[in-house]
């Protein structure tokens, strides 16, 4: 058995470093840890409620709408306070507006670059890899980025300042729309969809979101959608990275008068839907540098440093439901949404890195035909907010999915002030270290078996496997 | 223009949300994937082919003289705890606390910037309750020392050069990298703090396009509606440096444009203090924080002359989400 320590994990948000045990030129065993340790939730006690909304976005820079988000519904809930339409339609597009940025800056910069890499030299679509994604270089590098800040036009509008806005608060957000920024709204979404129509799918998204088998997928095989799906064909990416974990979502955006979400929530296991049970979640800090005995509930728990604690591995907790890891993000999302493409990928193949990928890119179709939607429901003439009152004690819980998965905030206000702030992010379910069962985490199981090839410092299908979860270790530990 | 050679630049990680990059990725010009020729990425951590162990030869590179570094950059805060051995962070791959290795690349590049308020002054992270001994590069909140010391100086002479911001403005990075590549910054563009005094020598109130409500003193009592955010939802943009309402984030919007304060994310330990964000602390009714520059007798007298001038369009549209009442434009001609 070799053992070796792969670190800096570069093009995935924020610090990682993963520990391998490595025995006839596979992965035997992964240990995940999480390096950094900012101390968020006890930044916020003692806090007024309202702070919540200037600290919980700064956990991550990346998804800080979606932290956002979770922190005004959690304030929202605490007061049971529900915001009219026009608010639920902001909140919905500037979640959706910042996932889909996430998911195209996902493949286009973080996930493609590696088969651009000399490894793959001689493939037969390693030149068009390089020509299209090399890091830095490749024309999508700089296309993408520009697309991303174009779209961006869009929460310039809907909430000023990006990352880090405090538009989003528990009555609705700040910024009402008028006519003019309204249909500026439509002519940037439109423009975002054209991007993605011409380079990504080289087709009408709506068939996109629609494809409901492989062979329609097959027929749909090119843009750099089609690169991506030879590359995952070739290199059997279809089996690689195969996490075991049962998937889990929180549910993405409700209806505008409260109905049902647009992606169901819920938790998918042995093929079939169950409804999401927040009571059945719990954190546990056996590995984590962290104080603790039984794992508990993130209404009752606390993130006390223990930098030197024997058994630890990562700063982050296990968050573990009825006892055992989940999987979130985009294709959990669109598995319980009952996209049947990606249903009928995950029935044949399960979570691996070319289901995870894939899923991404047709949520990216479904999230921008869906944005013009709520676009158009903003109705200038109504209000956007509602006014907030805080309470002077109480609880909230707070959910939103951001581009990786389930976001929850959970807080405890007494006496005025807030006592008690829990966050449990999506890599902190995806990249969570061992538990007190020894149960790894969804990404230490999936690296299991995984090939590295002599002389690999940072064995390539490794670093596939990690990049396909898309980690952001900053929201990690928090 | 003479023709000079690419600014190579290193940006690394400290204690961050990663917000900073990902402001910079929206840049104009875009510069993290070599869009401008004139900065040289040699490594990002977001945007880097490299990863674990070629990274980790770039920087070691570095630190034995073998790459020259023109600029080093810093996002977020540098964290000196527990008990001081900087192990809340620890650089990946390297085994060896951030701190160190921050403090060992600082020595040897020609600048050193550090990248939004938590490098700078060590921001919401070293804020109120913090327990990390999260510091700046050289600021530990406004108190000059931080990580490098306050005598601290880069190869080049310039002490650290913050460019401060919760997240910065994208155009504040990209355009001190370029002015540093040029070498057309100075001690002397630096405000007191260390910031480009191009953005720094400006405040975040000015070009608010809610000018004519905070001239009357008309102000919004609830969010989203359209009056001034000073008085009562706890707006520090008359005290916030930066040209945030100048120059526009996002192609269209700005803090106070979009409808909430301005924090004053700009200002050393803007996070620091007890005192609730969103409302505005009052002594006798009146704002305890005046705008920079003002004496509060004369701020005191002319609010109230205002107030007792305001047009009443300007009263009622301040308190509704959209123009009630819209000025009157058939009445009399512009003379």
């Amino acid at each position: 058995m070799t053992r070796l320590i792969v670190g800096p994990f570069n093009r995935v948000e924020g610090d990682l470093e993963i520990r391998l045990e490595i025995k006839d030129g596979r992965v035997q065993e992964a240990f995940v840890t999480a390096p950094l340790f900012r101390d968020f939730e006890h930044l916020m006690e003692g806090r007024f409620p309202l702070d919540a909304l200037v600290i919980a976005p700064r956990i991550c820079g990346i998804c800080s709408v979606a932290q956002s988000a979770a922190s005004a519904l959690a304030l929202a809930d605490s007061a049971r306070l529900v915001m009219p339409p026009n608010g639920r339609a902001a909140f919905n597009l500037l979640q959706a507006l910042e996932n889909a940025a996430d998911h195209l800056v996902h493949f286009s910069l973080f996930f493609m670059p590696d088969f651009a890499r000399r490894f793959y030299e001689g493939r037969p679509w390693h030149e068009k890899a390089v020509a299209r994604f090399k890091a830095q270089q490749g024309e999508m590098a700089r296309r993408a980025a520009a697309a991303r800040t174009r779209l961006f036009a869009a929460i310039g509008l809907l909430a000023g300042k990006w990352p880090h806005t405090l538009a989003l608060q528990p009555g609705g957000t700040t910024k009402p729309i008028d006519q003019s920024e309204r249909i500026r709204l439509m002519e940037i979404v439109g423009e975002f969809r054209r991007f993605l129509e011409s380079e990504i799918f080289a087709a009408n998204l709506e068939r996109v979101a629609a494809l409901a088998t492989q062979s329609e997928l097959a027929e749909l095989k090119r843009g750099d959608f089609g690169l991506f799906l030879s590359i995952a064909d070739d290199l059997d990416l279809w089996r690689l990275g195969r996490s075991p974990a049962p998937l889990m979502s929180c549910g993405a955006f409700p209806g505008l008068e409260g109905e049902a979400h647009l992606f169901a929530s819920g938790l998918w296991r042995n093929g079939a839907r169950e409804a999401l049970d927040l009571a059945r979640i719990s954190e546990d800090v056996s590995r984590a540098w962290l104080q603790g005995g039984q794992p508990l509930h993130p209404s009752r728990g606390t993130s006390q440093p223990e930098a030197d604690k024997p058994d630890g591995y990562s700063w982050s907790k296990a968050p573990r439901l009825d006892g055992r890891p989940v999987e979130v993000g985009a294709l959990a999302r669109q598995v319980l949404a009952g996209q049947p493409l990606v249903r009928a990928m995950f029935a044949e193949f399960g979570s691996t890195v070319a289901t995870r990928v894939a899923a991404r890119l047709i949520e990216l179709a479904r999230l921008t035909v869906q944005m013009e939607i709520w676009v158009g429901a903003l109705d200038p003439r109504q209000p956007f907010c509602v006014p907030f009152a805080a309470i002077d004690g109480g609880q909230g819980v707070g959910l939103a999915e951001a581009a990786r998965g389930s976001l929850g905030h959970w807080l405890s206000i007494e006496r005025g002030k807030i006592s008690r702030y829990q966050v449990i992010a999506p890599t902190t379910w995806n990249f969570s270290p061992r538990d007190g069962q020894s149960l790894p985490g969804p990404v230490e199981a999936a690296l299991v078996g995984t090939k590295v090839e002599a002389g690999e410092a940072s064995p390539l299908a490794v670093q596939h496997v990690v990049r396909s979860f898309d980690p952001c270790m900053a929201c990690t530990v928090h | 223009m003479p023709h000079k050679a690419p600014y190579s630049f290193l940006w690394l990680q400290a204690a961050s949300c990663g917000g900073c990059s990902a402001a910079a990725l929206g840049s104009d010009p875009s510069f993290l994937d070599g869009g401008t020729p004139r900065l040289n990425p040699l490594a990002h951590q977001a945007v880097s082919e490299e990863c674990g162990a070629e990274f980790t030869q770039i920087l070691n590179a570095v630190l034995d003289g073998g790459l020259v570094l023109d600029g080093l950059l810093v996002e977020g805060a540098v964290l000196n705890g527990p008990n001081g051995t900087g192990q809340f962070q620890m650089a990946p791959g390297m085994g060896r606390p951030m701190n160190r290795l921050i403090a060992d690349l600082a020595e040897k590049a020609r600048h050193v910037v550090a990248v939004g308020s938590c490098a700078a002054f060590g921001g919401v992270v070293a804020g109120l309750g913090s327990r990390t001994q999260a510091v700046g590069l050289q600021y530990d909140g406004g108190e000059a020392g931080g990580l490098l010391g306050a005598g601290w100086r880069s190869k080049s002479g310039l002490p650290v050069v913050n460019v401060a911001g919760c997240a910065p403005h994208p155009g504040w990075i990209v355009e001190t990298l370029l002015l540093l590549a040029d070498g057309a910054l100075a001690p002397n563009d630096l405000d007191s703090f260390q910031r480009p005094s191009f953005f720094a020598d400006h405040l975040a109130h000015h070009g608010c396009n809610r000018n004519e409500y905070y001239e009357y003193k008309a102000s919004a009592h609830d969010p989203s509606q359209q009056g001034c955010l000073m008085e009562n939802l706890g707006c520090r943009a008359t005290q916030a440096p930066g040209d945030c309402n100048r120059r526009r984030w996002n192609g269209a919007g700005s803090c106070t444009n979009a409808g909430y304060a301005c924090i004053a994310c700009t200002v050393p330990g803007f996070a620091s203090s007890a005192d609730p964000f969103l409302e505005t602390p009052k002594l006798a009714g009146i704002p305890v924080g005046l705008p920079v520059d003002m004496p509060k007798a004369w701020f005191v007298a002319l609010a109230a002359l205002s107030k007792s001038a305001t047009p009443s369009r300007v009263r009622r549209n301040a308190t509704e989400s959209r123009i009630a009442v819209p000025p009157d434009s058939r009445s009399r001609k512009p003379k």
